[in-house]
């Protein structure tokens, strides 16, 4: 396996963890902000640095430069290929976006060295392929969210149960599954078929598939919005479907993994239309996007997964975005109950546009990241399902209406006063324009990002076809 | 080789202008320097007349050398060659197109001059000029679309600038409340329009309708499609169009969106976006030629909202509301010459009677006013004429007519109960039984919960502004 030039990985990973430690023992919030912030942007910068590295190679896999960690197990543990290259730099701009939008009145109950402990994790996560170290990572994210709720005296009982079952079925279902002498797992026998369908039922739960939601929405209302956003918008469990379920499941397990996900896309678009809740109209939304992601990395067709893909990355910006300029408006108005206008467009015209656009950019509305990528869901869903995948359609459609309709009930109907400034700070500021930038440019020219999507996506079916048939060839010669 | 360089040229620019007006107007909204009305108005004046006299250029050049369709080929915007996907940008000047966009740029600039004394020093003036540019992008591209795509961004911006236009009042809760049902009407447009979009690249191999209906210019294409391809893709487009213009059943919208501003309705729902889904039909028309059964379908539609539209517009008790509904009957009727296939009559009818119209939506405001001059000038009250119909129908119906008419066809009423209100039902429904649960295993009781199962102790139960 080739190398990068740079450890990028393994920087990226050790920065927020060490930073984290160091964030922890400073008194000074503000201070600690200050430093939490750059800590931040260097973990982007080398999450950056290590996508640029990784695609001036030209390969589908590479390792550290000066891998640690193989002089350690003896084996590639985080590697970056064309899945997880552009993930992380997603996920490190999300927590830079988060900590920089924080307001510093909020910093006593938004733990900085959390943060950053949870983006350690999170980066390891999605740069590691063991499957052993991504049940093990995925295990341990659980635990942050877990004490906040503690700590803010929270009921953790939906998530514990749910969280406590992700762990049991991963661990037990990774242990059923028979590995070969070559590593490779043997998916003919019925323990592994057992195994399997718990590790997707694992899958399935983190991704908050219907019906296996119940904690997401628990968690958004019982932990600090920002901890629950940096937790789900990642989309760790889908991650975790492609790294050890998609390798080892059969075409019939992945289509049904897909129509489960295409009910919860509609089904979750339908719940965000009667919240009144907006954390939970939120969850709702998301999980509604998550899942269409979920449809797309199922079908196993290139354009259904290269829609998919890109999915990702704008769903990841877009209703990261979203998600963030909400928490903004909450910040400045305490908890926002969609049953009654708020009218609060006069006072925060910049949070307003970025709301609509975040939105919009979600749904796929044309001239925003994703639009081709909903286009190319579409003709994927077709092909597969001609007459089930137009509800596709359908989810995005109900979407978009609840889109406008949260814009409405949070910005307009009533005139609301106010006494002093609530526009978005310079920080804030920083971050919608970034966030639009990406959004909009991502939007207008879409097919480098397409490009290198269709290229990953071609990749990872020609590396689950090349698995199977040398795990069919390992069969017929043991016989 | 030099006349088509100015054939390019001049494309190009038609189709620069309105998205470098919104360019301009969008940035510095972004960065926090909005543009000043007079800043603001002259962006829009310039780019609209520059826009304007590039499409008449157009218009000249095709007289001239008697060329009929113009392609503008901008490549293509994302193409993924092994699975023969492509998002081609190409774009049309045609007999049908060039009037569309003459109209839309003369309109739209006129409309513009008048908004701007109109809202002068309105705190929503710029908010209006923004949207008023994503109009104008949207419809210059729908108007010039050689894809199925394309027409389909254009059909999207309009449908969001047109939502978002008519909740422009927004400090008062009933704007906003027509704002949303306008949206969702569009949505599930939208949805239909995809779905036929998607249909069309599986069938045809690709959205291009020169691929679609032949090279021939417009109207002379042939649709390479069977009967049952073009039912199946020219139902969805009807729905589609239906949705866009406020045909039957979608009717109810048409005089909520009249709560924006008098400019805007008089823009879009007098004149263009009103006119769009009969554009799109003509758009597509040899696909009608294909199926008579499509062919009876569109002619029903049109009749059944041509005759609604007269009967509902007769009993309005405001002018704009009286408009609308007057609109939606010519609308109807030209939907009818599209279905008897009279396309140049059915164009001529959309120009002339989007002209027609915002005159009158511009001058309702002063309508009383025009009365009475009018009522002075005579000396007398102007002469009420009474119809005949009411001679040939029995009185009975007379009432029931007048009833139907006054609710507006209950056409509100009826997708209320069989779409909207089953829906927030089956979806509380789930929203409470969820509820129970996470509380069951948290052993705590939400507050939220309670809110949520009882919607009269919030008065709320979720989206019930699209009721």
């Amino acid at each position: 396996m080739q190398e990068l030039h740079l450890p990028w990985l393994e920087l990226s990973v050790v920065i927020p963890f060490i930073g984290a430690i160091y964030i922890k023992l400073l008194k000074n919030r503000n201070s600690a902000y200050m430093q939490c912030v750059l800590l931040c942007a260097l973990t982007l910068i080398c999450a950056l640095g290590e996508w640029i590295d990784f695609m001036t190679l030209r390969i589908f896999e590479a390792h550290d430069h000066w891998d640690f960690l193989k002089a350690i197990f003896g084996r590639d543990v985080f590697v970056i290929d064309e899945l997880n290259a552009p993930l992380l730099p997603l996920a490190a701009l999300l927590y830079l976006m988060m900590v920089l939008s924080t307001l510093r009145t909020k910093l006593g109950r938004f733990s900085l060295a959390g943060a950053l402990f949870s983006e350690a994790i999170l980066i390891m996560t999605l740069s590691c392929r063991e499957p052993w170290l991504i049940i093990l990572l995925m295990s341990l994210a659980t635990i942050p969210p877990w004490l906040e709720m503690r700590s803010r005296k929270q009921s953790t009982g939906v998530y514990t149960v749910h969280m406590s079952l992700f762990i049991g079925l991963s661990v037990v279902g990774w242990w059923l599954v028979p590995v070969n002498e070559a590593g490779i797992p043997d998916t003919s026998s019925s323990l592994a078929i057992i195994g399997g369908a718990m590790l997707t039922a694992a899958g399935l739960l983190r991704s908050g598939i219907v019906p296996v939601h119940c904690w997401m929405t628990d968690l958004f209302e019982k932990a600090a919005f920002g901890t629950a956003l940096l937790f789900v918008t990642p989309m760790t469990g889908a991650y975790m479907i492609m790294r050890i379920v998609l390798p080892i499941a059969p075409p019939w397990a992945l289509q049904s993994i897909a129509l489960v996900s295409l009910f919860t896309a509609v089904y979750s678009a339908g719940m965000a239309l009667v919240q009144t809740d907006s954390r939970r109209f939120f969850c709702y939304l998301f999980l509604s996007h998550s899942s269409l992601v979920l449809v797309g990395l199922e079908l196993l067709t290139p354009i259904g997964l290269t829609g998919a893909l890109c999915i990702w990355i704008s769903v990841g910006l877009s209703l990261g975005g979203f998600g963030l300029t909400l928490r903004a408006v909450e910040a400045r108005m305490g908890r926002l109950s969609l049953s009654k206008y708020h009218g609060l467009y006069e006072h925060m015209p910049t949070l307003a546009g970025l709301f609509l656009l975040t939105g919009l950019g979600s749904i796929g509305f044309p001239g925003t990241i994703g639009f081709i990528g909903m286009e190319l869901i579409v003709e994927g869903a077709v092909e597969i399902y001609p007459s089930i995948g137009t509800v596709v359609v359908l989810a995005a459609a109900l979407n978009g209406i609840a889109i406008l309709y949260a814009y409405f009930r949070v910005f307009t109907g009533t005139r609301h006063m106010a006494s002093i400034s609530l526009n978005a700070r310079p920080q804030e500021r920083f971050a919608v324009l970034t966030l639009t930038f990406l959004i909009i440019g991502g939007g207008l020219v879409p097919q480098p990002g397409v490009a290198s999507r269709y290229h990953a996506a071609k990749e990872l079916i020609a590396h689950r076809l090349i698995k199977t048939e040398s795990l069919e060839h390992h069969r017929v010669t043991e016989h | 080789m030099d006349i088509q360089y100015a054939f390019h040229a001049l494309g190009v620019i038609v189709l620069v202008m309105p998205t470098l007006l919104l360019a301009v107007i969008g940035l510095m909204s972004l960065i926090g320097r909005p543009l000043g009305e007079t800043m603001m108005a002259r962006w829009t004046e310039a780019t609209v007349t520059v826009a304007l006299l590039a499409s008449l250029g157009i218009l000249g050049l095709m007289l001239y050398s008697g060329v009929r369709q113009v392609p503008i080929e901008l490549g293509n915007w994302v193409v993924i060659p092994e699975q023969h996907f492509h998002f081609h940008l190409r774009f049309v000047f045609d007999r049908l197109s060039v009037p569309f966009v003459i109209l839309t740029l003369v309109l739209v600039g006129t409309i513009g001059a008048f908004a701007n004394r109109y809202l002068h020093r309105e705190p929503g003036y710029g908010r209006f000029f923004l949207f008023y540019a994503v109009f104008l992008l949207g419809m210059v591209l729908a108007s010039l679309a050689g894809t199925i795509e394309s027409l389909f961004i254009g059909w999207e911006l309009v449908g969001l600038s047109s939502a978002l236009l008519v909740a422009y009042f927004h400090e008062r809760p009933s704007p906003v409340v027509n704002g949303i049902r306008v949206w969702a009407i569009y949505r599930i447009a939208d949805a239909a329009f995809l779905v036929a979009a998607v249909a069309l690249h599986h069938l045809t191999g690709g959205g291009d309708f020169s691929g679609l209906m032949g090279t021939e210019p417009w109207p002379y294409g042939t649709a390479s499609l069977t009967g049952m391809q073009a039912l199946f893709v020219g139902l969805l487009l009807l729905v589609a169009a239906a949705g866009k213009s406020g045909m039957v059943p979608f009717s109810g919208w048409l005089p909520r969106a009249m709560e924006g501003p008098t400019p805007s309705s008089a823009v879009f729902y007098g004149a263009l976006s009103v006119h769009l889904g009969a554009y799109l039909l003509l758009r597509v028309s040899p696909i009608l030629d294909v199926s008579m059964t499509l062919q009876i379908c569109v002619i029903a539609l049109g009749l059944i909202s041509a005759v609604f539209g007269a009967l509902a517009a007769r009993v309005q008790s405001d002018i704009k509301s009286a408009l609308a509904f007057a609109s939606l009957t010519q609308v109807g009727i030209i939907v009818v010459e599209i279905g008897f296939g009279l396309r140049y009559i059915a164009l001529i009818h959309i120009i002339g009677h989007a002209c027609l119209r915002t005159l009158q939506l511009l001058r309702a405001p002063t309508v009383l006013r025009d009365y009475h001059t009018l009522e002075n000038a005579l000396g007398q009250n102007l002469p009420q004429q009474e119809s005949y119909v009411r001679y040939i129908t029995p009185s009975s119906a007379q009432k029931w007519l007048y009833r139907f008419a006054l609710e507006r066809g209950y056409l509100d009423a009826f997708l209320d109960t069989l779409f909207v209100r089953p829906f927030i039902k089956v979806f509380s429904l789930f929203n409470s039984w969820e509820r129970r649960w996470t509380d069951l295993l948290s052993g705590t009781e939400s507050t939220e919960a309670l809110a949520t199962m009882d919607p009269s102790t919030t008065g709320s139960d979720g989206i019930k502004d699209i009721k």
